[in-house]
């Protein structure tokens, strides 16, 4: 007989309307006291304020405009708010690293307003390039897709990145990094299929 | 430190490309994914506390306007466990659902039924420390959506759970014991294996349920395990 064990829940769909179970305010509704992911980095958190702007959009170039994005990073030390990062402590109590963020209902950009990752231990401690965790559900899409972001000035780092050395061909890792546009803001678009499709992750 | 999740089933989980439920055929990506090893960025993730939990987080049945909604009164409990079996602690549940007429409180919703003008349709419960949860509820009615002419959702309750770590994450579905819609929903029978469908079944509860008061449905959540099996001595996250 082979070993027994339970095996993962499969997923579904979040459907349209994710937002009235996730950021209730969006869909218009006001009922929990406090709204998760609202704030990734408070006004007190030290380091580099940076805005990522971008799209996501469908394999027919349309504009994806339900699409919940989550946000999940390292603060600007490399340090993850969380008992699985032994330094955890040393995070400043305002950043919580979570952030949601959903696509404009009209337009399908969405923004991200936080403070740069610093540089992020890897397995073996091998260092990993500054980058924020997304993980995005929608309509039609039947497992939450997982991805990276990474910044277009952090040339160097990302040359020696573990992961982004991964993908082959090679020109698929600019899917995965943002463009610097000074001042701290970024642009960074998602593609969910075509000849851009992004990198997305089975971790 | 080590401390991997194991490898996703990707063939229990319905795939990214689902012709007859039609939004995901310009939503999937057609690429293969890319396999990588966890790392800090994925065995970690936002935690969350009680205390950001409002007293009627988890009624849905009053939390909207204090006032009853309407619709057959419902308790959804159940354990959120890993793949060892061991309970997730501390994990974050949030749910959304239609109203009994099965339409949702949202402005994209145009289905004819009624609004009911006390049910908000979402709620949110921390698991305890074994794995436990409940949250009551009005059980949902199913709906008819524009997939084909004449496609219906058989009822159903969104759950979104956080586990421990970024690579726990799940979005999934809970219905209903019994509910003769599940061979023809499309969005149900994006699963391929009627085994793993069954998973997302909560059965009937009768011992759960309060007499002349609410139906109880058992629902049992397993996120991804993780190989920290044999140094369980070792402090969380160490």
């Amino acid at each position: 007989m082979p070993l027994e064990y339970p095996k993962e829940s499969p997923s579904q769909t979040a459907g349209p309307f994710v937002h009235i179970g996730t950021v209730p305010s969006l869909a218009g509704l006001s009922l929990h006291p406090i709204a998760f992911g609202q704030t990734i980095a408070g006004p007190d958190v030290v380091g580099d304020r940076i805005v990522i702007e971008g799209h996501v959009y469908d394999g027919m170039g349309a504009p994806v405009r339900d699409m919940l994005i989550e946000v999940w990073q390292a603060d600007p030390n490399g340090i993850y708010p969380h008992p699985a990062d032994t330094r955890h402590a040393e995070v400043d109590s305002g950043f919580t690293g979570f952030g949601r963020v959903a696509t404009d209902f009209d337009t399908g950009s969405f923004r991200i307003e936080t403070v740069k990752p610093g540089s992020v231990p890897g397995r073996h401690d091998r260092p990993q390039a500054p980058h924020l965790s997304l993980w995005m559900v929608a309509r039609g899409i039947n497992v939450g897709l997982q991805t990276r972001l990474y910044f277009g000035d952090e040339a160097e780092a990302n040359a020696a990145d573990p992961l982004l050395a991964l993908i082959d061909p090679a020109t698929r890792r600019d899917t995965l990094i943002a463009r610097a546009e000074g001042d701290g803001r970024y642009t960074f678009d998602i593609r969910l299929q075509g000849p851009k499709e992004t990198v997305f992750l089975d971790v | 430190m080590s401390w991997d999740y194991y490898q996703r089933d990707r063939r229990w989980h319905p795939p990214a490309l689902t012709p007859d439920y039609k939004t995901s055929v310009a939503r999937s990506p057609r690429l293969p994914l890319l396999s990588v090893e966890s790392s800090l960025s994925e065995i970690t993730g936002p935690t969350f506390s009680h205390t950001s939990l409002g007293d009627l987080d988890n009624d849905l049945i009053h939390n909207y306007t204090g006032e009853a909604a309407i619709g057959e009164r419902t308790i959804v409990h159940g354990h959120v466990m890993d793949e060892n079996g061991r309970p997730v602690r501390g994990a974050l549940l949030e749910v959304w659902q239609a109203n009994a007429g099965g339409r949702y409180r949202h402005v994209k919703d145009g289905y004819l039924a009624p609004l009911d003008p006390n049910f908000g349709g979402c709620g949110r419960c921390l698991t305890d420390d074994e794995g436990g949860y409940v949250f009551r509820t009005v059980k949902p009615g199913a709906y008819p959506f524009r997939n084909s002419a004449n496609s219906w959702r058989m009822a159903h309750i969104h759950f979104s759970i956080f586990g421990a770590g970024l690579a726990q994450r799940l979005i999934t579905q809970m219905y209903f014991e019994g509910d003769p819609l599940r061979a023809q929903d499309p969005i149900a029978q994006t699963i391929p294996d009627a085994a793993a469908l069954d998973r997302l079944v909560a059965p009937l509860d009768l011992n759960a349920s309060i007499p002349l008061d609410s139906l109880a449905y058992r629902f049992d959540i397993v996120l991804r395990g993780s190989r920290q099996t044999l140094f369980e001595n070792k402090m969380e996250g160490a």
